[in-house]
């Protein structure tokens, strides 16, 4: 006899469903708190010092926006093609290509005028990006390979393929013997609004663009029936192969163009560590945000508050910044879970038990 | 050449524990995505246990214990809660990686002691080991690499020839089915959940305790994904996942060789090669349309008793 059973919900208050998954976050802290201290640290102060880190004071907060921008423009990305159940973990190589493509012409016409410029090396980026998305998107259109392998792989043909290139052929030979790529003219930088580059615009119009494209077009509906049942979009008369490269195309130019960002306004030139595991963090947003395009924006900032934190504390308590990355795992381990008790009902009974279904 | 074949074989070896683990936690029917992250907390908790008590038995067994450990948190994700398998796999990935890199900080770059070294040298084996060819790839190597033959010859014997392993297919192929014939399905899925990720887990602790006996964050480099690959490679049968393990042991040193009989290209452009190499195998295994070489049918489909 089991003590308890289960039970499908039909549907589910959306009050019942935040609580379930404000108490899933809640549990996730307390059980990150609990790693920190078998780990030797106190959990309250380590979480004060993340908060304080990250937006303790004008620059920090600077940086904490910085951060976000790029995880927002890449989770955005993710968002579509996650939509299409279109597993694509190859953001990191999207972003590296998109970089590269950016690069090309920003150290091929560092004179041409600015704003072209930069309009060139964004369409680059996308192209470079959605073109390395392309790829996998094709082969699973066509013939039904395995994407997610596919992607991966591709991450790591674009990082040692940039390594390749900063190492060899395009190393700098005024940078006195440190293998680094030449640094981008001023005219291939993006400019500053408020402060901060550009791109904090560029990451809120984009939100609001997905948004609408996701909700409100025929194609981005198409997308979601593509991800929910294929048979469904066959019988509908919908072209799953376009709709699979389309959508892959624009997945791949988001991370591309986050690419191009970080390239022009945060190295200010081409690095073969440019990703810094971004497009690994954006798989984490997206389903967080529970692939909502407006939702992702506040988990993105959310993110870039623990990124920041935790690189804040390497140095203030020198606590490694990799502590940030174990609690985003035990954050999404709960937050997975909760979705189980967001689709089943359990129900205990200890005494007497009825049968079970 | 023969050199070169058994320097593939090491390098392989890694490649095929973590290959198998994924083989039997995929005939349960549950596709684990988080292959790297197991192979990198196997190897961060297998090194601090080496180079913390110096034996080699204590840090395989907390190797197994790591992989125990995270493929559990998968099984209880993905068998009873029936939270999506990929990003479930994908979390452990990431998991797994922060987890090491901050449980690892302290042994960045700590050697370990000799005894580790010792267990591990070369034990050729007496007969075997003179047979010409054959003798020195395979027979004068690591107990390690002895161990990966037995795992290989005991899985297939385990998932072809006893009731056992035909259970656990029946699960993988199809979990209504065999719930309706009385298996214990989610007990099945546990189990070899477990002991898969358990596996995978050695596979990682080969690389931190024999192959590079010093500490780095990036020690797995990919190979887990690799693993994935070659599970599909090796059309879910261990034998042919111990083929394709080595060849891509192979791949991996290619570089090295090729500039030591003065070939020079870039050794990032060769490090390409593997990735490159497992894209192609992907892309060339979707082609197959045999019977027995297709996944478990029900790979991936979370079960649940009441939706039959």
């Amino acid at each position: 006899m089991k003590w308890f059973s289960l039970k499908k919900r039909e549907e589910i208050p959306a009050k019942k469903a935040w609580l379930i998954r404000i108490v899933a976050v809640v549990l996730s802290v307390l059980c990150a708190g609990l790693v920190i201290l078998l780990l030797g640290f106190h959990p309250f102060v380590t979480f004060g010092e993340i908060i304080k880190g990250a937006l303790g004071s004008k620059i920090r907060l600077t940086q904490t926006v910085l951060k976000a921008v790029p995880l927002t423009i890449t989770t955005l990305g993710i968002i579509i093609a996650f939509k299409m159940k279109f597993w694509n973990i190859g953001g990191e190589g999207q972003i590296m290509m998109g970089a590269l493509a950016a690069s090309v012409v920003a150290l091929n016409f560092p004179d041409m005028p600015r704003g072209l410029l930069l309009l060139c090396m964004g369409i680059a980026a996308v192209i470079g990006g959605g073109l390395w998305a392309f790829i996998p998107a094709f082969f699973k259109a066509k013939m039904g390979t395995n994407e997610t392998i596919f992607t991966l792989m591709l991450n790591y043909l674009a990082i040692k393929f940039v390594t390749y290139l900063q190492y060899g052929p395009w190393r700098d030979p005024g940078s006195k013997g440190f293998p680094k790529v030449a640094d981008f003219t001023q005219n291939a930088v993006l400019p500053n609004v408020f402060g901060l580059h550009i791109g904090w615009i560029i990451a809120l119009l984009l939100t609001v663009a997905i948004f609408l494209f996701m909700n409100y077009t025929k194609k981005g509906y198409e997308v979601s029936v593509v991800g929910e049942s294929i048979d469904t979009a066959r019988y509908a008369g919908m072209n799953i192969q376009s709709i699979i490269i389309t959508a892959m195309l624009i997945s791949g130019g988001l991370c591309g163009l986050t690419g191009m960002i970080q390239a022009s306004a945060i190295e200010k030139t081409l690095t073969y560590s440019l990703s810094a595991g971004m497009g690994f963090t954006a798989i984490i947003t997206a389903w967080l945000s529970r692939l909502n395009a407006l939702a992702s924006l506040f988990v993105c900032i959310a993110f870039a508050v623990l990124l920041q934190g935790g690189a804040y504390i390497q140095i203030s308590m020198q606590i490694p910044a990799a502590v940030a990355d174990m609690i985003q795992g035990i954050l999404l381990f709960f937050v997975l879970s909760s979705e189980f008790f967001l689709q089943y009902k359990v129900s205990f009974h200890f005494k007497k038990a009825k049968g079970v279904a | 050449m023969e050199g070169f074949l058994a320097a593939a074989v090491i390098a392989g070896t890694p490649l095929l524990f973590a290959t198998v683990g994924e083989l039997i936690t995929e005939k349960a029917g549950n596709l684990n995505l988080g292959v790297e992250g197991l192979m990198v907390m196997g190897a961060v908790i297998g090194f601090l246990v080496g180079y913390r008590t110096g034996s080699p038995v204590l840090a395989c067994l907390g190797a197994l214990a790591a992989g125990s450990v995270g493929s559990l948190i998968f099984a209880v994700l993905t068998v009873s809660l029936r939270v999506n398998q990929v990003v479930t796999g994908l979390t452990l990935t990431i998991f797994g990686q922060g987890f090491a890199s901050f449980v690892g900080s302290s042994v960045m770059g700590a050697v370990l002691p000799y005894s580790i070294k010792e267990f591990f040298q070369v034990i050729a084996i007496p007969g075997l080991s003179s047979i010409p060819f054959i003798g020195p790839i395979f027979f004068k190597q690591d107990i390690f690499v002895y161990f990966g033959y037995v795992v290989v010859v005991a899985t297939s014997i385990y998932l072809y020839k006893t009731k056992k392993g035909l259970n656990l297919r029946s699960v993988g192929e199809s979990a209504a089915s065999a719930d309706a014939s009385g298996i214990p399905v989610n007990l099945y899925k546990y189990v070899h959940i477990i002991i898969g990720g358990a596996l995978c887990a050695l596979g990682g602790a080969y690389l931190s305790l024999v192959t590079v006996p010093v500490w780095q964050e990036n020690i797995i480099a990919g190979r887990g994904w690799i693993a994935v690959a070659l599970v599909i490679f090796a059309s879910w049968n261990p034998i042919k996942a111990l083929v394709g393990s080595y060849l891509f042991g192979g791949l991996n040193i290619l570089g090295f060789r090729l500039q030591s009989v003065g070939i020079h290209i870039s050794q990032y452009l060769i490090d390409m090669l593997p990735y490159a190499a497992t894209i192609f195998i992907v892309i060339i295994s979707t082609r197959k349309n045999k019977k027995e070489d297709m996944p478990p049918a029900d790979l991936s489909n979370p079960y649940f008793r009441e939706e039959r």
